[in-house]
């Protein structure tokens, strides 16, 4: 029902582009990041037996504010909450994130780390990498998410009714001999090709 | 608003029937052809078909609905239209984060204000409203927070939005306040007569586009549209709406040049939108009407039709 809430406010739609909304793949889904809506429209822009599935990646210091963030995160997304600042070894991210793997989850991640109000995406944390070269037999898909920004920018607390978009796009890996910046420069290019896809294209003709 | 008149209860009652009617021979002509064809090409067109129907169903119960309502809900329907639409145009219209508070009046403010005074008859305040003060607010409203970045692209979108999805479409629902002469308690019927001529010549263009469609009028921005397409769909829509003309305040003749202008205009509202949409770099406005794609697909032809019509309807017989 909050899902449908959410789809109802942010009219989003999803768009698989290059792969299909499966549940048979253990998959990392990486996104860029503009707004706080960005963590519950992903998730509602999922299938039902998907979105059973998935378990999305936040920040603590956000999502532990108020019993009802708190609340949200834990029971409804069923968040992995991490750590932004203060990083030891007893609070290591990359730790919970294994655990939610090792459970069978899919995770949904924001490698720029926080909220990005330019128009080009931020450099990725190597987070991605990690888990990237752990688990090579987990897919690693692309999401862009448009208009969250203007919905809900960074500061603001009035919604704006836009309709968001979500689109999934071509699983990437990392290949052989390929090191960290590299990785991540790729995986934040196939963020950014997703904006740029011209729905146009493809087909002329159809009515 | 008064009781209608015996005759005009007669007169709704056939224009529901005809309707109806319409709807039935597209569903079982819908349904035959699911049998006939075989191509996979005319498979996909005849699926298409259907489900547009289906949505047509709706559609008009909606719409059948909010008219029988009266006023308050036919402005209602508008003002949800209205809503969408926007949403939708807005939403494919790069804005600024300066502008995010503009948005949240035009959406929450200019929206229910503009049918407010529609839906209470207040005629002057609905055609100034939107084009004066709302038109003055928004531009000054941009300016606040001081970034001047684009500043008269972002703001002519934003306008331009504005008067297409809200101020000319609420011309619709506003005439039913129109106050003509031995004629009262039937604006109604004006109301279905602009909506089913529209939307009638929009299927049949389309119709005969299917039919005997051969040379494009304008490939670059809709490339459905055919010659073949938009005098058949042109001349037989205005041949029904014509038809009609015992349940409006026209004559014969007049009620043919309302049904002409208002495909014409319905013809060039369709082009216009298409023409924002590949300027964006999309297919459809939305996914909300299943086999139409979004509400400002739908009524793209309603958008320079519905102030025309009523200015035409107020100028010879109001």
């Amino acid at each position: 029902m909050i899902a449908g809430l959410i789809r109802l406010v942010t009219g989003v739609r999803a768009r698989w582009i290059g792969c299909e909304p499966l549940t048979t793949h253990q998959r990392i889904y990486f996104a860029n990041h503009t707004s706080n809506l960005d963590l519950p429209v992903i998730w509602a822009s999922l299938p039902d037996d998907l979105r059973a599935r998935v378990r999305p990646i936040a920040a603590q210091d956000y999502w532990e504010r108020g019993p009802l963030r708190r609340w949200l995160a834990h029971r409804v997304f069923r968040a992995v909450l991490i750590a932004r600042s203060g990083i030891t070894a007893a609070n290591n991210p990359l730790t919970a994130m294994e655990a939610a793997l090792a459970d069978g989850a899919s995770l949904v991640i924001f490698p720029e780390g926080t909220r990005n109000q330019d128009d080009e995406l931020k450099p990725f944390k190597a987070g991605l990498w990690h888990l990237a070269r752990k688990h090579p037999e987990i897919e690693l898909v692309p999401v862009h998410l448009e208009n969250l920004n203007r919905i809900l920018p960074k500061g603001e607390v009035i919604l704006i009714p836009l309709l968001a978009q979500v689109r999934f796009g071509a699983p990437i890996a990392v290949v052989e001999g390929e090191d960290k910046d590299r990785f991540l420069a790729r995986a934040r290019a196939a963020v950014a090709a997703l904006a740029e896809i011209d729905e146009l294209a493809p087909t002329e003709a159809t009515p | 608003m008064s009781l209608p008149a015996e005759g005009l209860v007669t007169d709704a009652t056939w224009l529901t029937l005809g309707v109806l009617g319409l709807l039935l021979v597209a569903t079982v002509v819908g349904g035959v052809l699911a049998r006939v064809v075989t191509s996979e090409g005319a498979r996909a067109t005849v699926a298409n078909l259907r489900e547009r129907t289906r949505a047509w169903w709706w559609m008009c119960a909606i719409f059948g609905g909010a008219l029988a309502g009266g006023a308050g809900w036919s402005a209602l329907l508008f003002a949800l239209v209205s809503f969408a639409a926007l949403r939708e145009m807005v939403s494919i219209s790069p804005t600024r984060r300066a502008d995010h508070r503009t948005l949240f009046w035009m959406f929450f403010v200019v929206v229910p204000l503009q049918y407010v005074f529609v839906w209470i008859g207040w005629q002057g305040m609905a055609m100034v409203f939107i084009p004066v003060y709302a038109f003055c607010f928004v531009a000054i409203r941009s300016t606040l927070t001081g970034d001047h970045r684009d500043y008269l692209a972002r703001v002519a979108r934003l306008l331009f939005a504005q008067t297409i999805c809200v101020y000319f479409i609420s011309h619709a629902p506003a005439l039913l306040a129109l106050d003509i002469p031995g004629y009262a308690g039937g604006n109604a019927t004006l109301l279905f007569f602009l909506v089913l001529v529209v939307q009638l010549s929009d299927v049949l263009q389309y119709v005969w586009g299917k039919l005997c469609g051969r040379h494009r009028i304008a490939p670059h921005l809709s490339p459905n549209k055919t010659w073949e397409g938009f005098v058949g769909g042109v001349v037989s829509a205005t041949a029904v709406g014509a038809g009609l003309w015992w349940a409006t305040p026209f004559a014969p003749l007049q009620a043919a040049g309302m049904a002409l202008a208002i495909t014409l205009m319905g013809f060039a509202g369709g082009i216009v939108m298409s023409a924002i949409k590949r300027d964006a770099g999309i297919k459809d406005y939305g996914d909300t009407i299943p086999g139409h794609g979004g509400i400002m697909d739908r009524i793209d032809s309603l958008c320079f039709a519905a102030p025309v019509f009523y200015h035409l309807v107020r100028f010879y017989v109001g």
